[in-house]
């Protein structure tokens, strides 16, 4: 059995440091190739009609007129008479043409009837929603009327969370070639090795017909795994259209209508402790909408992170609306649960006149064991970077001048085990060392990780070492969704590199006088450990093999993962926020968002710290600012476009401050996922500072000067 | 995008000969960042574009006497650079950098700010300049949170203009050329809140051309937009005021209001509470409250009374220096 | 061509006079026109814009809307297509001339992914005619990157600083990055974060991007020799 253990962390050459990604250059000078950048021999475009109605039966279809227009090489009816419509934005029809224009103008000239039906697009308000409500049940742990008859503090408020949607830079489509059996499928996806197979089951092709190929994709954030429809239509559309390859990419009122989105949440909640602040009974009735999917949420996490309290009662009711439907978004259910919990558990400890950290303290015990050092470790840290004793104060005691400060805390936890993967790494004679992987790069650095762990394994430069993602010839490796990507890939390609290392030390082992397992790779250099004077160089090594390169497999099998030591699951977080608020405009300024994080063995700190500043800036986005707003009477999203659909602009966010809990106790249980877990406490942290700073709380995300200002006037609801 | 056929005329006359009596006749094109997005919504579908920048004595800033002049087609970045402009009309200033986005401020043009088409969501969702459906308001009933405070209807939409409130403040005037002649607008006549959804929101008819923006000098003025966002994002509520000084005494006040209204909301009990004042704290404070009797919020915007007196105040803070 | 019929065509016969006459004789100063229009416009003399109104007499040319051949000024070299009037630059770009580093996300003027410089100036390509961008000078990011050369400097900086993730907005700021250095060589912090306000990132870079920047900011003053 090879030796697949990562080295130990004083002794890595590659892993741990500081490296810029590899692509870096090709994507900052503009020269990498998305799938919506490429113009492949002639080239056609796809446009989609949608529903421009809430909930409707289709009448009728004419696409005669649409037909006539000039350029138009195919027109497909996607839901034709007497289809039922749920939602506007679902698709109807699908034109190719050769210009983006005149698929335009074809859509223009398909008539279309409607009958309209009822429909529902608000869930805010539950006593509106009647029979939309899907109601999962009272769960019941311990005796909560107990718990509160016997409670010295008693909090009851109302948070809510309203829909934000994804809405990735590059967005949902592709280009597709169907030509002959052979389909070409170039998507936006975070899924290389599946999405294929999705798109030959729904054309009902053989597997094997469809090659895809992605090198760069621009944003998914959990919404990019199927083919989906449009990927279908516009495959047909090449088809109908004698094999031309099709480009068709949502246009941006249709991605933030359709293309998913993460469900809202709002709650009633009463929570009580004793007076020393020990919790002893939870209440949540919440509710919310993914959409016509409704907006499943397990209730039995509540209250998130502080879950082993004594007594708890949850329901949590799925409200269908005719809107899109939801979709993954980074870290689901998790920012809002803990939005909810920390955000009522603050409310309490504010009551109590306690500090919310002694709070959060006192009540570890109702933490899962094995975080518990970890969060104790964490908080300090964070206290000491946001300078929590000097900068925190009872609720409401900011002073009297317009600018209110305050700080606040949240918490968040995440499992990040890595996905099944297969990697195949090639030692070619000449030296090069090639990895093959079925995998993408999103945006995490995927590409100079795999680089980085290979260039550890081998000794090799890691810029050197050539990776070869994005394609579905490759081994097969897991979709790229819950922070699983890093582990995964990590140790198939530990995996692949050492088998392949270890064929190389086969054949040079008699050169060197030694046995295989004596040899070891650093440097560029194969060399007998303990006696450097026994060596040669990577490049010699390689010459030995003649004309026969190493080709070796290697794969992470999640569920046997853990055992192997290589990566494994489960860690925690914490995040404290600084605002100031005027309380003139209710305009919320972030001062600090400091992010403490537990991410076992890091492998590229730098990229690492990316992914907690960015987590970190959509919090940002989400706690003030971000929202879907939808308009009843139409039953549409109002705010389809990125004016009023807003997003944090780089003097938006502050100053954010992150600290990786990197050390040998974190270090040696191996890789865990990283997108996800700084993506959920910042919210109750912000939305707890600015209770801090004011006074009151603020029921409803985001923090807009509408929400601020009601609450300080004691008028704060959910809407 | 419907297809129009494009013209660059060198001239204001030849431009004029271009356009026609109905305003899918023609539309204007400068800076485009209006139009642009209008046409790609097919709410605007001119069988001509004509560009103005070609035109060259349309743009740029001239100074006569007690006026001056910004020709229409100077972009927001011309008008921030210019120094003229930065000593005798920081309103402007401030207006423009509200603005905060380079690329708008490059492409931009003042006489585009003025003729800009409002940003009300049901308006731009295809539903018309009042946002009606059914014979009922959508914006009544609807969201509303962005919309009007002032002037009771059937408009709710706010002018989404950035010059729009100092302008009116400064006592400007809008040049126009006509088919025939060129006439003057006062620019609180030029902004019209309709009364049905085929009038426009600006007096200025489909065959005319905002040629030039003629200021007084001599008053001491400022800005303050609420903004939610640094970032590129539309004022929630404004305040413009232009002051007449002796010393520090105000011997006329104007102050206008923007993104509240229809148009420019000229705040004429704050002028006159103003008079005869020297700007303090409780001052300014005062001419806020004064500014916004009358409002009449919708169901969901009564937070824009707030934001109102507080541009206002801080306006006149900015103004009299005490702010910065 | 089928709009001019429902309109009245003004030639010089028609009695109007419109306002040129009046503006040239008396509202145009020279010096504020010269201060106005910045360095680098053409300052028109009292002779130049008589003829400017002679010219009027002839009818002005409508094109399309039909395509027609364009030739675009791009990096430094002319580029031609074929384009209906209602194209814009940036699908001329991308669609016609392979150019791709710019990109739409927004299609609307709100998020800068489409950052080019036009004359010397940041503007977003998607609110940009293509046939309005004839005659003047675009570039694109593909300028940044020479053949043989090392990375710009700017791109080195987003690189070194990991200003970027998934980096489909991150042309768009390089560009505004690049226009931003351009006014403003010495920039301090606060002036970075308030100089790329028109531009929008959704995975969260714009820590690395404030430090890409100041770092460019001093590499362009310090060496910058790219060869």
């Amino acid at each position: 059995m090879p030796d697949y253990s990562w080295p130990p962390m004083d002794k890595r050459q590659v892993m741990g440091k500081r490296l810029n990604r590899l692509d870096g250059v090709a994507k900052a000078s503009g020269k990498a190739k998305y799938s919506s950048d490429l113009n492949p021999n002639g080239l056609i475009y796809g446009a989609l009609l949608t529903c421009p109605h809430a909930h409707c039966t289709i009448k009728s279809i004419d696409i005669n007129e649409a037909k006539a227009v000039p350029g138009v090489t195919s027109i497909r009816v996607i839901n034709g008479a007497g289809k039922e419509m749920q939602w506007r934005g679902a698709e109807i029809a699908s034109v190719a043409a050769t210009s983006e224009s005149a698929a335009n103008d074809a859509l223009r000239k398909i008539k279309v009837e409607y009958d309209i039906l009822p429909h529902l697009v608000k869930e805010a308000d539950l006593s509106k929603v009647g029979p939309r409500a899907r109601p999962s049940g009272e769960q019941v742990t311990g005796d909560p009327d107990k718990g509160f008859s016997e409670a010295a503090a008693v909090s009851e408020g109302i948070y809510g969370i309203p829909v934000i949607t994804h809405c990735c830079l590059e967005s949902h489509g592709q280009v597709v070639r169907w030509s002959g059996d052979q389909i070409d499928y170039w998507p936006s996806t975070q899924n290389v090795s599946a999405i294929g197979g999705d798109l030959a089951k729904a054309l009902q092709v053989p597997v094997p017909n469809v090659s895809v190929d992605m090198q760069y994709m621009g944003g998914g954030f959990g919404s990019k795994f199927p083919a989906d429809l449009w990927g279908v239509e516009a495959a047909q559309l090449s088809k109908e259209s004698g094999g031309k390859p099709v480009k068709m990419f949502l246009d941006r009122a249709t991605e933030l209508s359709i293309a998913g989105n993460r469900p809202s949440v709002f709650g009633k909640v009463k929570v009580g402790a004793k007076a020393d602040g020990t919790i002893v009974s939870w209440q949540s009735e919440t509710w919310g909408s993914g959409g016509m999917t409704g907006g499943g949420l397990n209730a039995d996490l509540f209250p998130y992170v502080f879950r082993g309290i004594p007594n708890r009662k949850v329901n949590h009711t799925a409200v269908s609306l005719n809107l899109g439907s939801a979709r993954a978004w980074r870290a689901p259910n998790h920012p809002q649960q803990a939005y909810i919990t920390f955000s009522a558990l603050e409310d309490l400890a504010a009551k109590l006149r306690m500090d919310p950290i002694d709070f959060f303290r006192k009540n570890m015990d109702a933490v899962r064991k094995d975080f518990q050092p970890t969060y104790q470790r964490q908080i300090a840290k964070g206290m000491e970077l946001i300078d929590w004793k000097k900068n925190w104060h009872q609720r409401g005691d900011s002073g009297s001048g317009q600018w209110r400060r305050g700080l606040g805390i949240g918490f968040g936890t995440w499992g990040g085990l890595g996905h099944d993967s297969k990697c195949r790494t090639t030692i070619n004679p000449d030296g090069t060392v090639e990895v093959e992987i079925g995998s993408q790069d999103i945006g995490t650095a995927s590409r100079t990780m795999i680089a980085m762990v290979v260039a550890e394994t081998t000794g090799v430069d890691y810029t050197k070492v050539r990776v070869k993602l994005g394609d579905s010839h490759y081994p097969t490796s897991g979709a790229s969704g819950g922070s699983t990507t890093t582990g995964g890939v990590s140790v198939s390609s530990r995996k692949s590199a050492v088998n392949a290392l270890d064929k190389l030390f086969e054949r040079v082992a008699p050169l060197l006088n030694a046995t295989p397992d004596q040899l070891e790779a650093r440097d560029n250099t194969i060399r007998v450990k303990g006696d450097p004077s026994r060596s040669m160089s990577w490049a010699a090594a390689c010459q030995k093999l003649g004309i026969e390169k190493i080709t070796e497999m290697g794969e992470n099998v999640g569920r046997n993962a853990a055992k192997e030591g290589l990566i494994t699951q489960g860690v925690a977080g914490v995040q404290m926020a600084d605002v100031s608020v005027d309380i003139e405009t209710g305009i919320v300024k972030m001062n600090k968002l400091v992010i403490v994080q537990d991410c076992g063995l890091v492998v590229n700190p730098k990229t690492a710290e990316s992914q907690a500043y960015g987590a970190g800036i959509m919090t940002i986005c989400a706690a003030l600012m971000e929202e879907r707003i939808t308009d009843q009477t139409l039953g549409r999203v109002l705010n389809a476009d990125m004016e009023f659909y807003k997003l944090a602009s780089i003097n938006d966010i502050g100053e954010i401050v992150v600290h990786m809990d990197i050390h040998p106790d974190m270090d040696k249980r191996g890789i865990i996922g990283l997108g996800e877990p700084v993506a959920i406490g910042g919210l109750a942290a912000i939305g707890n500072a600015t209770a801090n700073a004011i006074g009151v709380r603020v029921p409803s995300l985001p923090l807009t000067p509408n929400r601020v200002l009601a609450a300080l006037n004691g008028k704060g609801g959910l809407a | 995008m419907e297809q129009f056929g494009y013209a660059s005329p060198k001239t204001v006359k030849e431009a004029l000969a271009l356009l026609g009596s109905d305003w899918n006749d023609a539309a204007l094109l400068a800076g485009g960042t209006d139009l642009i997005s209008m046409m790609k919504e097919y709410l605007a579908t001119p069988k001509t574009v004509v560009n103005l920048k070609g035109i060259k004595k349309l743009h740029g800033i001239t100074e006569h006497g007690t006026e001056v002049r910004i020709g229409a087609t100077t972009t927001l970045d011309d008008l921030v650079s210019n120094a003229t402009i930065r000593s005798q009309f920081p309103s402007l200033i401030q207006a423009a950098m509200g603005v905060t986005s380079p690329q708008i401020r490059n492409m931009g043009t003042v006489g585009g700010d003025l003729c800009q088409r409002p940003r009300c969501w049901y308006f731009r969702g295809g539903m018309g300049l009042l946002g009606v459906k059914d014979g009922k308001s959508l914006i009544l009933d609807g969201e509303n949170r962005y919309h009007a405070i002032f002037g009771g209807g059937p408009a709710y939409f706010v002018s989404a203009s950035s010059f729009g409130p100092a302008l009116v403040a400064l006592d400007a005037k809008i040049l126009i050329a006509t088919p025939t002649t060129t006439r003057t607008v006062k620019a609180s006549e030029f902004f019209v809140s309709p009364k049905d959804g085929n009038t426009r929101e600006i007096a200025l008819a489909p065959n005319e051309i905002v040629t030039e923006i003629e200021i007084p000098r001599g008053t001491t003025n400022a800005t303050y937009e609420v903004r939610h966002k640094e970032g590129l994002d539309w004022p929630l509520a404004t305040a413009s005021v232009a002051l007449k000084m002796s010393g520090k005494t105000i011997n006329s006040a104007s102050v206008v209001l923007g993104h509240v209204a229809p148009t420019p909301w000229n705040a004429e009990a704050a002028a006159q509470m103003l008079a005869g004042k020297t700007i303090n704290e409780s001052v300014a404070e005062a001419a806020g409250a004064a500014a916004v009797k009358g409002a009449t919020p919708l169901s969901q915007n009564d937070y824009k009374v707030q934001l109102t007196k507080v541009a206002v105040k801080r306006a006149l803070l900015t103004a009299a220096g005490l702010l910065t | 061509m089928s709009s001019t019929k429902d309109r009245t065509p003004r030639g010089p016969s028609s009695p109007p006079e419109p306002p040129e006459t009046e503006s040239v004789k008396s509202n145009f100063s020279r010096r504020g026109f010269l201060q106005g229009a910045g360095a680098g416009a053409t300052v028109l003399s009292t002779a130049a814009l008589l003829t400017e109104q002679e010219a009027a007499a002839a009818p002005p040319p409508v094109t399309g809307p039909g395509a027609v051949e364009i030739s675009l000024n791009i990096n430094g070299s002319e580029m031609k297509a074929n384009v209906e009037p209602r194209e814009t630059l940036l699908d001329t770009l991308r669609n016609h001339l392979d150019l791709t580093a710019a990109k739409r996300v927004c299609d609307r003027g709100t998020c800068g992914a489409c950052t080019v410089i036009i004359d010397g100036k940041v503007m977003y390509g998607c609110t940009v005619l293509a046939i309005d961008a004839v005659g003047r000078k675009i570039e694109t990011l593909e300028s940044l990157s020479a053949p043989g050369h090392k990375p710009h400097p700017i791109i080195q900086a987003f690189v070194n600083n990991d200003a970027q993730q998934c980096g489909y907005c991150t042309p768009g700021f390089v560009m505004a990055s690049k226009g931003f250095l351009d006014r403003n060589a010495n920039p301090t912090y606060e002036d970075v974060k308030k100089g790329l306000t028109g531009n929008l990132c959704r995975c969260g870079t714009y820590m690395g991007i404030r430090k890409a920047v100041l770092e460019a900011a001093q590499e362009l003053k310090t060496g910058g020799n790219r060869a």
